[in-house]
């Protein structure tokens, strides 16, 4: 009794289950095509192929008597999209408020992301984020209407602003910006934090050790170290706001944005060629940010 | 005196890491703080440097009083554990950061800096990132970044802490020769006692939060004040009460260092429990009358290497060897 029989495998049945195991072990491409076949499924034929369609869609004809959709080639709608005055407007209108959102909900998230990672203590952070992600976990539709509540002519906003000799916004675009800037707070304030916590301490001691006051710390190294992290927080509260219609008309008042153009077109107007093209210029917005972030070399770090 | 600490108390929470600690450093010196982790000296360090502040007490740097002052506004600059160097910046752009934040002029401060590149033997490393270096050269950077700005005074935390041995004898003797050329004071922080045997002109031994002893390397060796000195710098064979006793009729406690050990023909027996070969020593752990002992002879000794484990030799020790601790 001197043979291993571990090592021999006489002890393991051959099952048909463990030829599988032995031929994907030692076949290391079949087992990585199988491991990425269904994302890769996925991604190509819902995710992509989806989209090129709608894309090609905004080239097709609408039926002007049934109201289907007709392959019939046409750049009528993609060419409107410059010449009307109101698509250039609600373009511009959109990407001002998606400028602003972002733009505040940065300056909001910096000082958040920095207490809650450089000040407060296990505890307080833990309880901080659970503070910023608990929005996440609402609807988006209850907080819009929480905010309609808010900002309206009776709320608490009105309430509060009254005795200083303001008013609320009430439903209009500065309400709207708002609402955005706070649903996509947590989307910015969660990578900046990331961002902030890879900074050690000890840089933040090293810059004032070598006579950098708290200013210039901020501006020559932390700020430099997480531009990658405020970038990757932008993208997210700059494209959300432009895709979003619903806060606009919960709390826009009569304003419209891209998306309800879009949201028009695809219900009411059962013009699908037309909401087609109008998505193509959220998409446009979209890859010109990312170029232009890409060109300033911040995500090289990532 | 170049730095001037009185009566400086600092606790965290319930925790007191420095206990109503006075020291005095004088200008030029290569001083080390030695202790085990925890026992303060580290957060004396930090206090000068003053990324913490004392809650009681004072600082004073060349007759200044800095207690509260922020790191920006005291003349120190501090070599990190880790290095703390910019991760975004490369190696000329680190050691240039000093300079920068005081608004030196491009030109002088390439030039400063480059200096201060060529002093460490980094010139040609000037345009890589921290992360393309050994630890080894991110240590010389972290040199270079502090001396830069030409500091009254030079503050190091463990700084070759994470450096293999043979780098660690280089850089040792390198730290030497930098502190010798610049003539400032350097305060060296660590926990390897051989390392500040090597580079200091005076050591002090923290313990507790406390300073068990200031003094040169050699006499803190040769007159330890307390048995945790006598352990802590070197080895020692300490004995108290009835040991003490029994083998050299006194009452104090007393410490004999290895190599005070005679091992020869007359004296008094004991019995060879282990040897050990140390290359240049033989270090022998011996049994004498029920107390144990480690001597250390000359490994070129012949009749010492001719003891084994189990055999039975004689020991002599010198009572003018004898050093007595509180």
């Amino acid at each position: 009794m001197t043979k291993n029989s571990a090592v021999a495998g006489e002890d393991f049945p051959s099952t048909p289950a463990r030829r599988i195991s032995s031929y994907l072990y030692q076949n290391a491409k079949v087992r990585l095509r199988l491991l990425i076949a269904a994302p890769v499924f996925w991604l190509g034929l819902v995710y992509i192929a989806a989209l090129l369609m709608l894309l090609i869609t905004a080239f097709w004809t609408v039926d002007e008597f049934t109201g289907n959709t007709k392959v019939v080639w046409n750049f009528e709608n993609v060419l409107s999209l410059f010449t009307d005055p109101l698509y250039r407007n609600v373009t511009f209108r959109t990407i001002g408020i998606a400028l602003a959102v972002t733009v505040v909900d940065v300056l909001l998230a910096l000082p958040i992301a920095f207490f809650m990672s450089k000040v407060a203590g296990p505890k307080l952070r833990n309880v901080l984020a659970i503070s910023v992600l608990l929005p996440l976990w609402a609807s988006y539709l209850v907080k819009a209407y929480a905010w309609r509540s808010v900002l309206s002519n009776t709320g608490v906003l009105e309430w509060l602003l009254k005795p200083l000799g303001l008013e609320t916004p009430g439903y209009s675009l500065f309400g709207a910006a708002i609402t955005l800037g706070y649903m996509w707070l947590p989307y910015v304030i969660l990578p900046i934090y990331g961002g902030l916590e890879k900074v050690p301490n000890n840089l933040l001691e090293a810059s004032s050790d070598l006579g950098a006051k708290t200013f210039a710390t901020i501006r020559k190294v932390i700020f430099p170290i997480i531009l990658p992290s405020i970038i990757a927080g932008s993208i997210f509260a700059f494209s959300l706001t432009l895709g979003d219609y619903i806060t606009i008309n919960i709390v826009g008042g009569p304003n419209q944005m891209l998306g309800n153009l879009i949201y028009t077109n695809v219900g009411t107007a059962n013009n699908l060629p037309m909401a087609a093209a109008l998505a193509l210029i959220p998409i446009g917005i979209m890859f010109a940010y990312l170029g232009a972030v890409k060109r300033t070399g911040a995500l090289n770090n990532l | 005196m170049a730095i001037s600490i009185r009566n400086v108390t600092k606790k965290f929470g319930d925790f007191t890491a420095v206990d109503d600690l006075n020291l005095e450093i004088k200008s030029g010196e290569f001083f080390s703080m030695l202790g085990p982790s925890g026992s303060g000296k580290t957060t004396v360090l930090r206090m000068i440097a003053g990324f913490d502040l004392p809650t009681n007490g004072e600082i004073y740097l060349y007759e200044e009083n800095v207690t509260t002052k922020a790191p920006f506004d005291r003349d120190v600059n501090t070599v990190f554990q880790d290095y703390a160097l910019f991760p975004h910046l490369n190696v000329i752009e680190n050691v240039e950061y000093g300079l920068k934040v005081r608004k030196i002029s491009k030109t002088e401060r390439r030039i400063r800096a480059m200096a201060a590149l060529k002093k460490v033997h980094l010139s040609e490393f000037s345009e890589r990132k921290p992360a393309q270096l050994s630890g080894g050269q991110r240590q010389r950077v972290a040199l270079a970044r502090a001396i830069v700005v030409e500091p009254k005074i030079l503050l190091l935390d463990e700084p070759l802490g994470a450096l293999d041995l043979k780098l660690r004898e280089k850089m040792q003797i390198e730290l030497k020769e930098l502190q010798r050329e610049l003539g400032i004071t350097f305060i060296f922080v660590t926990h390897d006692q051989d390392e500040a045997l090597t580079l200091s002109d005076r050591i002090a031994i923290f313990n507790n939060g406390k300073i068990e002893q200031i003094g040169t390397p050699r006499e803190l060796y040769e007159k330890p004040a307390t048995e945790f000195v006598a352990r802590f710098v070197g080895t020692a064979n300490v004995f108290e009460g009835a040991a003490a006793k029994e083998l050299f009729g006194t009452t104090a406690k007393v410490m004999i260092r290895p190599e005070q050990i005679q091992l020869s023909n007359k004296g008094i027996e004991a019995k060879v429990l282990e040897t050990i070969y140390l290359g240049s020593t033989l270090r022998f752990l011996l049994d004498l009358n029920g107390h144990q002992l480690i001597a250390e002879v000359s490994a070129s000794d012949d009749q010492a290497q001719t003891y084994r484990r189990g055999a039975t030799v004689k020991v002599n020790m010198s009572k003018t060897d004898l050093v007595e601790l509180s």
